[in-house]
C-alpha cells in the first residue's frame, strides 16, 4: 500500500514537473551566458569562460534552488491543499480510527517520493540549462561552438555535482516536510485550506534559500 | 462492553460536556440521544479518542483508553468501525476501493478475496454493482450506506454510528436502522448510535442515554421511554404537537 502510493507521488512529482522546469531550466541558461558574455566585453578574460561559468553557477546555484523554489510553489502547495482537504472532510479522522497511523501513511510516500524525484529533477535542470546557454551564445554568435563546450570541459569539479546533490536532497525535504505539516494540521474551512498552502510556500521558500545559505558556508568553508 | 466514567470537555471556556458516566453494551444498540448541540458527536469522538476529554475516562473491557500509547490506541482501532455524521467517504476512490481500503491496509487477502468480501458488505447494505460509482455520484442517503458498508468490512466488536438516518427517508431510515441491529446482534457488537430520530429509539433503543446541555438526564431502554415521567425525555420525544395528542389519547385509553 505505501509502495504503490509511492510510485504515484513519484509519478506525480517527477513527471509532472518535467515541463515547467524544463522550460525556466532553459532560460536560466540562456540568461546567465548573455549576462556573462555582457560583462566579459572588453576584459581581459577569456569567452571560453562563459560556458565555464554557466555550467558551474548552474550546478551549484541555478538548478537546486530556483528548481526547488518553483516546486515549493507547485508540488508544496499541492501537497498542503490535498493533505488539508483530507483534513477538513474528516477523512483523516476517518483513517485514524480505521487504525491507520495518518501521519505516515500521508506524508512519508509523499516525503520519500520527494527526495527521491527532486533531485533528479535538479540535475535534469543543470544539464538543460548548460544546452540553454549553448542556444543562447553559439547560434546567436556571442561565442563559437568549439570555445562553449572548452569552457565546459575546464576546471570541473566533481564536489560541485556532490554539493548540487545534498543541495537537492535537503531543499525537496525541507519543502515536502514543511507542507505536509501545514497541511495537516489545518483547521477551519476553505480561507484556512487557502492560508495553508499559501504558508507551505512562503514558509519552504524561506527556509529552503536559508539553507541554501547555510550549506555554501558549511560545504565551501 | 465501553464504560464511560465522569467524562467532561471543554472547547475554551465552554463546557461542553459536564461529567458523563454510562455503560455501552455488547450485542445491543446502545443509542445516544438528544437535541442538536446536546453534546452527542463530541461524546461519541471522544469513546474513539478522536477527543481529548479535559477529565475523566473511557475504558474498553478493562482498557483505559487514553492511558494507551499512539501504537496501542491504534491496535484496538482494528477492531473499531465508525459512521461519520458526514459519511467521510474518500471522494477521489470509487465505492469499492473505499471499502476495500481497510482490506489493502490491514488484511493479505487476495484481490479475489477482497473483492468478495467487498460485494458481500456491498449486498448488506442493498447497493449490489455500485462498485465503480464515485461518492459524489451517489445520493447522500447511499454514502450513508456505503459507509457503513466500509465500518463493518473488517468484522469490527465496536460500531460507532454518528446519526445514521439523518437526512434520510423514514423507509430507507427503517431499513438502516435494522441493518444496524442485525449486524450488532449477528456479531455481538457493541454498537453507540447518536440520533434524534425518534422511529430510531422506539425500534432500536436497547439503551438509551438522553444527553440534555451536555449532561445525561435520563438512561433506560424503549419500553421505559413510554411511561417515562421526565419532562426532559417527554419534550424531547413528543416534541411535536401530533404526538402530544397521540400519547394523550393512548394514556386516555
Ligand atoms: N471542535 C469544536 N470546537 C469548539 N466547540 C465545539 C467543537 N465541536 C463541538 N463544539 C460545540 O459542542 C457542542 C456540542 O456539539 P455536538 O457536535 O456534539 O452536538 P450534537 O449533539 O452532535 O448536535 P447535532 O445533533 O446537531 O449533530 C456545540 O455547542 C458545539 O458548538
Ligand atoms: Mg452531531
Amino acid at each position: 500500500m505505501y509502495w504503490k502510493e509511492t510510485m504515484r507521488q513519484m509519478n506525480d512529482i517527477g513527471i509532472g514537473s518535467l515541463v515547467i522546469v524544463g522550460i525556466i531550466s532553459i532560460f536560466i541558461g540562456a540568461v546567465t551566458a548573455v549576462q556573462f558574455s555582457y560583462q566579459l566585453q572588453g576584459g581581459f578574460i577569456p569567452d571560453y569562460y562563459i560556458g565555464y561559468i554557466v555550467r558551474d553557477s548552474t550546478i551549484i546555484e541555478m538548478a537546486p534552488t530556483i528548481t526547488c523554489l518553483v516546486l515549493a510553489g507547485k508540488v508544496g502547495s499541492n501537497m498542503a491543499a490535498e493533505i488539508g482537504g483530507m483534513r477538513q472532510k474528516e477523512h483523516i479522522d476517518a483513517m485514524e480510527i480505521m487504525g491507520v497511523n495518518t501521519a505516515a501513511y500521508l506524508i512519508l510516500p509523499k516525503l520519500i517520493a520527494a527526495v527521491v524525484v527532486i533531485p533528479m529533477l535538479v540535475f535534469l535542470a543543470a544539464f538543460v540549462s548548460i544546452i540553454g546557454g549553448y542556444l543562447a551564445s553559439v547560434p546567436t554568435g556571442i561565442i563559437t561552438d568549439t570555445d562553449y563546450v572548452r569552457g565546459l570541459r575546464s576546471f570541473f569539479d566533481s564536489y560541485n555535482i556532490f554539493m548540487m546533490f545534498v543541495k537537492a536532497v535537503v531543499f525537496a525535504f525541507l519543502l515536502t516536510s514543511i507542507s505536509c505539516y501545514q497541511g495537516y494540521y489545518v483547521k477551519g474551512g476553505s480561507i484556512e485550506l487557502g492560508q495553508a498552502s499559501t504558508q507551505a510556500v512562503v514558509l519552504s521558500d524561506i527556509l529552503i534559500l536559508f539553507a541554501d545559505y547555510l550549506i555554501a558556508l558549511l560545504l565551501t568553508s | 462492553m465501553i464504560k464511560v466514567e465522569n467524562i467532561k470537555k471543554s472547547f475554551g471556556k465552554v463546557e461542553v460536556l459536564q461529567g458523563i458516566s454510562c455503560n455501552f453494551l455488547p450485542g445491543k444498540t446502545n443509542l445516544i440521544i438528544g437535541r442538536s448541540g446536546a453534546g452527542k458527536t463530541v461524546l461519541l469522538k471522544i469513546l474513539v479518542g478522536l477527543f481529548t476529554p479535559t477529565a475523566g475516562k473511557v475504558w474498553y473491557n478493562d482498557t483505559d483508553f487514553f492511558q494507551l500509547n499512539k501504537a496501542q490506541r491504534r491496535a484496538i482501532r482494528m477492531d473499531v468501525g465508525m459512521l461519520f455524521q458526514g459519511s467521510a467517504l474518500f471522494d477521489s476512490l470509487t465505492v469499492e476501493q473505499n471499502i476495500r481500503f481497510p482490506l489493502d491496509m490491514f488484511t493479505n487477502k487476495t484481490k479475489k478475496e477482497k473483492l468478495m468480501r467487498v460485494n458481500d458488505c456491498l449486498a448488506r447494505v442493498n447497493l449490489d454493482g455500485s462498485n465503480d460509482k464515485f461518492p459524489s455520484e451517489i445520493s447522500g442517503g447511499m454514502q450513508k450506506r456505503v459507509g457503513i458498508a466500509r465500518s463493518i468490512v473488517l468484522e469490527p466488536k465496536y460500531l460507532f454510528c454518528d446519526e445514521p438516518n439523518s437526512g434520510l427517508d423514514p423507509k430507507t431510515s427503517i431499513v438502516i436502522d435494522e441493518l444496524i441491529k442485525s449486524i450488532t446482534i449477528e456479531n455481538n457488537i457493541t454498537t453507540v448510535i447518536n440520533t434524534h430520530d425518534m422511529n430510531s429509539v422506539m425500534e432500536i433503543g436497547d439503551n438509551i442515554a438522553l444527553l440534555y446541555k451536555g449532561e445525561l438526564v435520563w438512561q433506560g431502554n424503549k419500553d421505559e421511554v413510554l411511561d417515562t415521567d421526565n419532562q426532559i425525555l417527554q419534550d424531547f420525544i413528543f416534541a411535536s404537537p401530533f404526538l402530544q395528542r397521540l400519547r394523550s389519547a393512548a394514556l386516555a385509553k
